[in-house]
């Protein structure tokens, strides 16, 4: 944490008349790194990147951005900031090549540069062939990669992305999710993106935050991010052996750190607080059984998800 | 001794030249390139708009309809005018005092309007057909979060929009205005005088006053509305109330008023009518066709009441220039101001709206 962080975020809140949409929120982001914030629709999630742009005022709280205070200078932080709105939308009577052009123009970037960086661009998001094509004309997936092309002619230190993958078709996605990710890792880019969709934030991001009702439930990577929501129960492991008896049952939740035992179809799932797989498969074999199988369950962002608000109903309904 | 001094001298230099570029290099040409960045982002602006505006079908045809309308309406002033010129040597002379190159703007012959009621009626039209979507086109179609997103201060794009559509408005009615001049010149041949000149000019600068008022409430209309339909509906509800209802409320309520048994003296029944006139200025189309009334007709010498006794003494003849200019001053103030007020309206509450690039 030595480096300052590029987007900083402190105890930062919104409200609209009784509404809370961001509820002291605090957050730092690093140089250089991937972070998804993740939430369900209406989380607060495009209000807070509003409030990183100065395009909406905090009620109380602060942002900084590249060292800059958003609300106070707001076109110093767009200078160095991209933006990529969800649903983005483009001049339809204007091919994409001019669209990017307008872009550059509004930046302040010379005319013979411009058009040198667009094509660039517009080859890294592979659109070179659509470059004369009106933009009305462009399907979804085009849209949100020339989205990615004209966020990135002013070089941006930061670009925030808003609901990239929404609407694309799969492998749409992972082409753009491998460019954001290129972008990140040989540009230096810190790049924050805003999902719903679990697996896509997944498969790119450092960090996760995951956002619930304008609070920052958990962040970190994966791993943490489980063990930051289910205290208890933050390893699953598998068990596949025979014969899988009472005795071997209790053996396995006598062993420390093992909260339950449940019966599945063809094994146990084993719920730990840490992961104890070597204890128990050393269990299993000094009681005779055979190991089939052992495996620690990763959990996806789905499940941690999914579990969540499982639990939450649950607690909310106690 | 002389080599030395040639050294120091050589330092100085040296010196200076250091301290300059790193001068340079430091604070000044950073901001004097931002400075410049900023001015080239609103002119990118404003160029776009226009060659949006120049491009759209609307436009295109609106402009066509324009031409169309004030040709046919010229042709016919101009017949007229050369049929009363024709049929004597003297009518020409009378002319030449008569400012009879303005009576192309005003005459007709009674199958087509005047120019005047032509541009009064449509150029409100073309003013709100230019602004009715500016912003809530934006929205919809998601750029104006894009836009947001640029180092540009937000009202950039309001300015912009409005430049745009008034600098299209200047070079329209400029063209048309002096069009119209050269052909009246090359017709009629008598040349305009340089008081006609300038009232013409007047006459342009008016309308394109005029012509931005509606631009502006339809500017105003596309911020407060979210659909376009709906801020074109009602920009065109406001422009048939005042240029066709309003004046015929007015009436309706001012018939029992002015002949009201309850006056009983002329003080009275000027107040009354005075009140009225009033009411009746607080229509823009009724300041506009008030005060360029006055501006083309220069014997239009009062655009208030006038009792008898009032004009005992005046000799019928046209007005100086400057008297037509200073009996219009209050109409074109206030045309100015109710301009500047709608914009006003449209460019605070488009600073204070909520940008989000959906909803």
């Amino acid at each position: 944490m030595a480096a300052p962080a590029v987007i900083e975020l402190d105890n930062l809140c919104k409200t609209y008349g009784d509404h809370r949409a961001v509820d002291h929120l605090t957050l730092s982001i690093q140089k250089g790194e991937i972070f998804g914030l993740l939430g369900p629709n209406g989380a607060g999630k495009t209000t807070t990147i509003l409030m990183m742009l100065g395009l909406t005022e905090p009620t109380s709280g602060s942002v900084r951005v590249c060292g800059v205070d958003p609300v106070r200078n707001p076109i110093e932080v767009k200078r160095k900031v991209g933006y990529l709105p969800d649903d983005v939308g483009f001049y339809h009577h204007m091919t994409g090549l001019e669209n990017l052009l307008y872009t550059a123009a509004l930046n302040g970037i010379p005319r013979a540069e411009a058009e040198k960086r667009a094509w660039e661009l517009l080859e890294k998001v592979k659109l070179t062939d659509a470059a004369h094509q009106k933009t009305g004309t462009y399907s979804r997936g085009m849209r949100q990669r020339l989205g990615l092309a004209d966020v990135l002619m002013k070089r941006p230190d930061v670009i925030i992305l808003d609901e990239p993958t929404l609407g694309i078709d799969p492998e749409g996605v992972r082409e753009l999710l491998h460019l954001i990710r290129d972008l990140s890792r040989h540009e230096g880019i810190t790049v924050l993106l805003s999902s719903h969709q679990l697996h896509h934030v997944q498969q790119i991001c450092d960090r996760v935050g995951l956002f619930v009702g304008g609070r920052l439930l958990a962040e970190g990577n994966i791993e943490r991010l489980a063990q930051q929501l289910f205290l208890q129960d933050a390893y699953v492991i598998h068990v596949v052996a025979s014969p899988l008896d009472a005795s071997l049952r209790s053996k396995i939740e006598a062993i420390p750190g093992v909260n339950k035992v449940e019966q599945t179809e063809n094994g146990w799932d084993v719920y730990c607080q840490t992961d104890v797989s070597a204890a128990i498969s050393k269990t299993i074999v000094e009681s005779h059984s055979s190991l089939f199988h052992l495996s620690r369950r990763d959990f996806g962002l789905d499940e941690i998800y999914h579990r969540y608000f499982e639990g939450r109903d649950v607690r909310e309904g106690e | 001794m002389r080599a030395s001094n040639e050294g120091r001298w050589a330092n100085d230099v040296f010196s200076y030249v250091k301290r300059w570029s790193e001068r340079l290099k430091a604070g000044a040409p950073d901001e004097k390139k931002r400075a410049r960045g900023a001015n080239s982002a609103f002119s990118a602006i404003v160029k776009k708009e226009l060659a949006d505006y120049l491009t759209s079908w609307r436009m295109i045809i609106l402009i066509a309809l324009i031409l169309l309308t004030c040709f046919g309406s010229l042709y016919t002033a101009m017949t007229t005018i050369r049929d009363a010129l024709d049929s004597s040597d003297e009518a020409k002379e009378i002319a030449k005092g008569a400012y009879l190159f303005l009576k192309l703007f005003t005459v007709s012959d009674g199958t087509l309007p005047s120019f005047l009621t032509f541009v009064s009626f449509l150029g409100p039209l073309l003013g709100i057909a230019l602004g009715f979507d500016a912003i809530n086109s934006e929205r919809n179609r998601g750029t104006l979060s894009r836009l947001m997103a640029q180092p540009i201060p937000r009202d950039y794009v309001i300015n912009g929009k409005f430049v745009a559509a008034l600098l299209l408005n200047a070079a329209l009615f400029l063209s048309l205005g002096l069009l119209v001049t050269a052909l009246g010149i090359l017709v009629l041949g008598i040349p305009p005088t340089f008081e006609e000149f300038a009232r013409i000019m007047c006459f342009l600068l008016l309308c394109l006053v005029y012509i931005a008022f509606w631009l502006n409430l339809g500017i105003l209309f596309s911020v407060v509305f979210r659909q376009a339909a709906t801020s074109a509906l009602s920009s065109m509800a406001v422009w048939l109330f005042f240029n066709l209802f309003y004046s015929m409320v007015v009436e309706v309520v001012a018939k029992p008023f002015l002949q009201s048994d309850a006056i009983t003296s002329v003080e009275q029944a000027v107040g009354r009518q005075e009140l009225v006139l009033g009411l009746m200025r607080l229509s823009p189309s009724y300041l506009f066709n008030e005060s360029t009334t006055a501006l083309l007709s220069p014997d239009v010498r009062t655009l208030g009441i006038v009792t008898v006794e009032q004009t005992a003494g005046a000799i019928a003849g046209p007005l100086p220039f400057s008297q037509s200019l200073l009996l219009i001053w209050p109409q074109a103030t206030a045309l100015i101001a109710a301009t500047l007020i709608c914009f006003a309206i449209a460019y605070g509450l488009f600073m204070r709206q909520e940008i989000r690039a959906s909803g």
